[in-house]
């Protein structure tokens, strides 16, 4: 039951991961297809404003699935790392490459310079999701067996149902960051983008659910077992509802009903997930059971209360991060407020009493932690320390710096 | 686990040829990570600092400096995100047996780390998109939460390090664990104490001396305005408070170690053999069970590490030889560590002395060099402190559970990633180098009013 629960924390991640992480990736295959001239210009700025406040928020939802993963399942990321070295590392390399283009984004706007970093983008874009989808294809088709890199190195991600599942990533994430950035140009009121991005909508789309049908005919060769599933009870269920959430994202597409589009299409997507893991049931790997493949109570209580505390906390905060992306807070600048009241410095004239504060602390902390031989007094010596550098940093008050002679009243 | 966890119970060396390579290749991630998360620590709480005197004040300059900060800040996280998130597939790719193992004692500080990464993400988004979008007030609140959660999940990561030194929390039967307590194995085990509190000055130093040794350059080359002024007083000052305070935490955690980890205390001091009043060496090589070439002071190890000149210090032929971490690299990076470190503390002494009784910045020619060095020393101590307390804990990747050739992968391969890896980190440091060099020519916006 535990153990469950703790799946579906993983899973919802992993859908998180996929609706909001994808589409950033999406939006790199769309900059390196933006085509030459002012208008791939346009696209490539517009994907990129979208993607760059949210980026790294998108990609901690990879982090939150593995290392839910690793906690409750070890014995499972253990198996799929060893095995799965390869696309996983490249995974790595496409996600170093990918951070480090937004890195630089900041730097540089001499045309040549960004043609580099746009390609390395958006070729770590595509890179990235088809690996990740491969390594989801290698536990699909049952190609991971328990064990230190038990399965074979190379087969086990280079196999029919393998390269589906990295094709789907990849078209997936195309998809939906052609729906947000249709909604997103709709909102800024940008009429030629919004025309560009609901055209690449409508053909991914099309191209998307052609390969989850292709999809379903490959597993029934290479995955017998996932193509029974997901033909059958909860598999078929979310397979219908990804249908239909597929083909009405298309219809609010073509009626240009960005804002819903956006909604459906995720739901799409998150059907599809489901749909994995309810036809993978109720294997992980080959001959482990989702039980086997748990750590203990204690442990899955602990992830379950860490989740759960983590969750109260985030939920507002990425909630507040949304809600100022999606209403525009982030397109244009507010009047700026103006300037709170000049308040002079009122600590120079105390700086010698915080100075002597500080070294009558560090002494006693130094007596604390150094001299004396016991937990607790440690532990008030480090408390006792940290106050005694915080009163120092007081007592200089570096910000308030006496004119240099050399260089008075210039602010340079 | 019902005994599928035999195929991979850490019970026997794994067959991997290249266990060294996956050792060098986790020690460059780390290496190229851990300053990073220096500036996750501490760089946030210099910027608020800066904008929050802008609050008070309503002069501009510190509006500006912090915007420019804030530049920084997000090149740095970025590429703090990409490192942070290598190390954490290595886990898996490089010591499967490890995670695969011990995943459940230790994976709940990851899991924590995981929030605490999430929450600084959404708010460096607000931040640093928001100067312009939010009310002053309201910008500076969000940036809070930055600095809040840099140091939340750094906490989080050093107590799976604790407990990697000091394992605890768990009971292993034929290669499984039972008995899991993950909070007691996270934050029961005595070294997190230490190293949370060394990690995070060291975060205060690092930023510190490298931001004041950019601009201690600039004053080398004649850029000496109030803007300058207050962007070197700042960073310094704050790594000027932590260093000398960061002399007694280091003689702290060495204590400890001389309770738990004889062999370490033994190997950083280059001690052969089981001694009665034990002497410290300065330097030197150690060969053939003594220190040769270096400069003894009679007595001092035994009173550093028991407060007691005759104490008995356990020595290295107290242990079996394999056992035993490579001598001479822990030494040599524990005395880089501390060298620097007490250098590091005269210099900040120094300049709290002089901005103290003068109330100016330091006047004397030679303090800006020394400074502009000081940066990049005190990454070479920050590493060398790494290196001291992980290299000194090998064989062990849990120390006296498992053997670092019990946890590596089976998978073929290695030097090829490493190779990989390292071509790909000289490209991400070249990139930020640049970067953070195209920041720095950007020339100031022009004085208003």
């Amino acid at each position: 039951m535990l153990e469950t629960i703790v799946l579906l924390f993983a899973l919802a991640g992993l859908v998180l991961y996929t609706v909001l992480g994808g589409a950033d990736f999406g939006a790199g295959l769309w900059q390196l297809l933006s085509g030459p001239g002012p208008h791939g210009r346009a696209i490539r700025d517009h994907a990129h404003h979208a993607m760059a406040p949210v980026w790294e928020a998108n990609h901690v939802w990879l982090i939150f699935v593995l290392t839910v993963a690793w906690t409750a399942f070890p014995v499972v990321v253990g198996s799929l790392a060893s095995t799965l070295t390869v696309p996983i590392s490249v995974a790595a390399l496409g996600i170093i490459f990918r951070g480090l283009a937004y890195a630089l984004q900041s730097a540089t706007d001499v045309p040549h310079e960004r043609r580099v970093i746009d390609t390395t983008f958006a070729v770590s874009s595509i890179l990235t999701p088809y690996m990740l989808g491969a390594a989801v294809g290698a536990i699909a088709s049952r190609r991971v067996p328990i064990g230190n890199a038990a399965g074979d190195l190379v087969t086990s991600w280079v196999n029919p149902t393998s390269i589906l599942t990295g094709c789907l990533a990849v078209a997936v994430g195309a998809f939906l960051a052609a729906v947000y950035l249709a909604a997103d140009a709709a909102r800024l009121g940008d009429v030629n983008l919004e025309h560009a991005f609901r055209l690449r909508a409508l053909v991914t789309g099309v191209l998307t659910g052609a390969l989850a049908v292709a999809g379903l005919a490959v597993m029934h060769s290479d995955a017998r077992h996932i193509y029974r599933g997901l033909t059958s009870g909860y598999g078929l269920a979310a397979v219908i509802v990804s249908a239909v959430a597929g083909l009405g994202t298309l219809a609010l597409v073509w009626r240009s009903r960005f804002q819903l589009a956006r909604v459906s299409a995720a739901m799409a997507v998150a059907a599809i997930i489901a749909g994995w893991a309810a036809a993978q049931r109720p294997t992980v790997l080959p001959g482990l059971t989702l039980h086997e493949a748990a750590a203990s109570r204690e442990t899955l209580i602990a992830v379950i209360v860490a989740v759960l505390a983590g969750g109260i906390i985030l939920a507002p905060s990425l909630g507040l991060l949304f809600r100022l992306l999606l209403t525009g807070g982030f397109d244009r600048p507010s009047e700026r407020a103006a300037a709170p009241a000049d308040h002079r410095p009122r600590y120079a004239a105390a700086a010698g009493g915080y100075a002597r504060l500080a070294l009558a602390c560090a002494l006693a902390g130094f007596v604390l932690l150094s001299v004396v031989e016991n937990g607790t007094a440690h532990l008030f010596g480090v408390i006792t320390l940290l106050t005694a550098a915080a009163l120092a940093f007081r007592a200089v008050g570096p910000a308030d710096l006496p004119d240099d002679p050399a260089s008075r009243g210039t602010v340079r | 686990m019902l005994g599928l966890v035999g195929a991979f119970s850490g019970v026997a060396p794994v067959q991997q040829s290249y266990l060294l390579q996956a050792r060098q290749m986790q020690a460059l991630s780390f290496a190229v990570h851990i300053p990073l998360v220096c500036f996750g620590i501490a760089f946030p709480a210099l910027v608020l600092f800066v904008e929050w005197r802008y609050l008070r004040t309503g002069e501009e300059v510190y509006r500006t400096l912090a915007r420019r900060w804030t530049k920084v800040l997000v090149t740095l996280f970025a590429a703090g995100v990409v490192t942070g998130t290598i190390l954490s597939f290595e886990m898996g790719l490089l010591w499967p047996n490890f995670t695969s193992t011990f995943g459940s004692v230790f994976g709940l500080g990851f899991a924590i780390e995981g929030f605490s990464f999430f929450l600084e993400a959404i708010f460096i988004g607000i931040y640093v998109y928001g100067w312009d979008r939010l009310s002053p007030r309201a910008h500076f609140l969000a940036g809070l939460p930055i600095a809040v959660a840099g140091v939340l999940g750094s906490i989080m990561v050093i107590s799976v390090n604790g407990w990697m030194n000091h394992p605890r929390g768990f009971r292993l039967v034929d290669g499984k664990v039972t008995d899991v307590d993950p909070w007691r194995a996270l934050f029961g085990n005595s070294y997190f104490w230490h190293e949370l509190v060394h990690m995070y000055l060291a975060g205060y130093i690092v930023t510190g001396f490298l931001v004041a040794g950019a601009y201690a350059v600039g004053k080398l080359r004649g850029r000496w305005g109030r803007y300058e002024r207050i962007a070197l007083a700042v960073p310094l000052t704050a790594a000027a408070v932590a260093s000398p305070v960061q002399v007694l935490v280091g003689d702290w955690a060495a204590r400890d170690v001389a309770h738990n980890q004889p062999i370490k205390l033994a190997a950083l001091e280059g001690l052969g053999t089981t001694t009665r009043g034990a002497p410290i060496h300065l330097l030197g090589w150690y060969t053939d069970g003594h220190v040769r070439y270096g400069i003894e002071i009679p007595k001092l190890l035994s009173f550093l590490a028991f407060h007691s000149t005759d104490a008995t210090v356990t020595g290295l032929n107290a242990f079996p030889a394999d056992d035993l971490p490579p001598v001479n690299v822990v030494r040599i990076a524990f005395q880089l560590m501390v060298g620097i470190g007490t250098l590091l503390a005269l210099l900040s002494l120094a300049f709290l002395l002089v901005r103290w009784r003068r109330g100016s910045l330091p006047a004397a020619r030679w303090f800006y060099p020394a400074l502009v060095l000081a940066g990049p020393a005190s990454v070479v101590a920050l590493i060398a402190g790494w290196v001291t307390t992980e290299v000194g804990r090998q064989p062990w990747v849990v120390y006296r559970v498992m053997r670092t050739d019990e946890a590596v992968t089976r998978a073929s391969g290695i030097p090829v990633s490493y190779g990989v890896l390292a071509l790909a980190y000289a490209i991400l440091v070249g990139a930020v180098a640049w970067t953070l060099r195209r920041l720095a020519v950007k020339p100031l916006p022009a004085p208003e009013g």
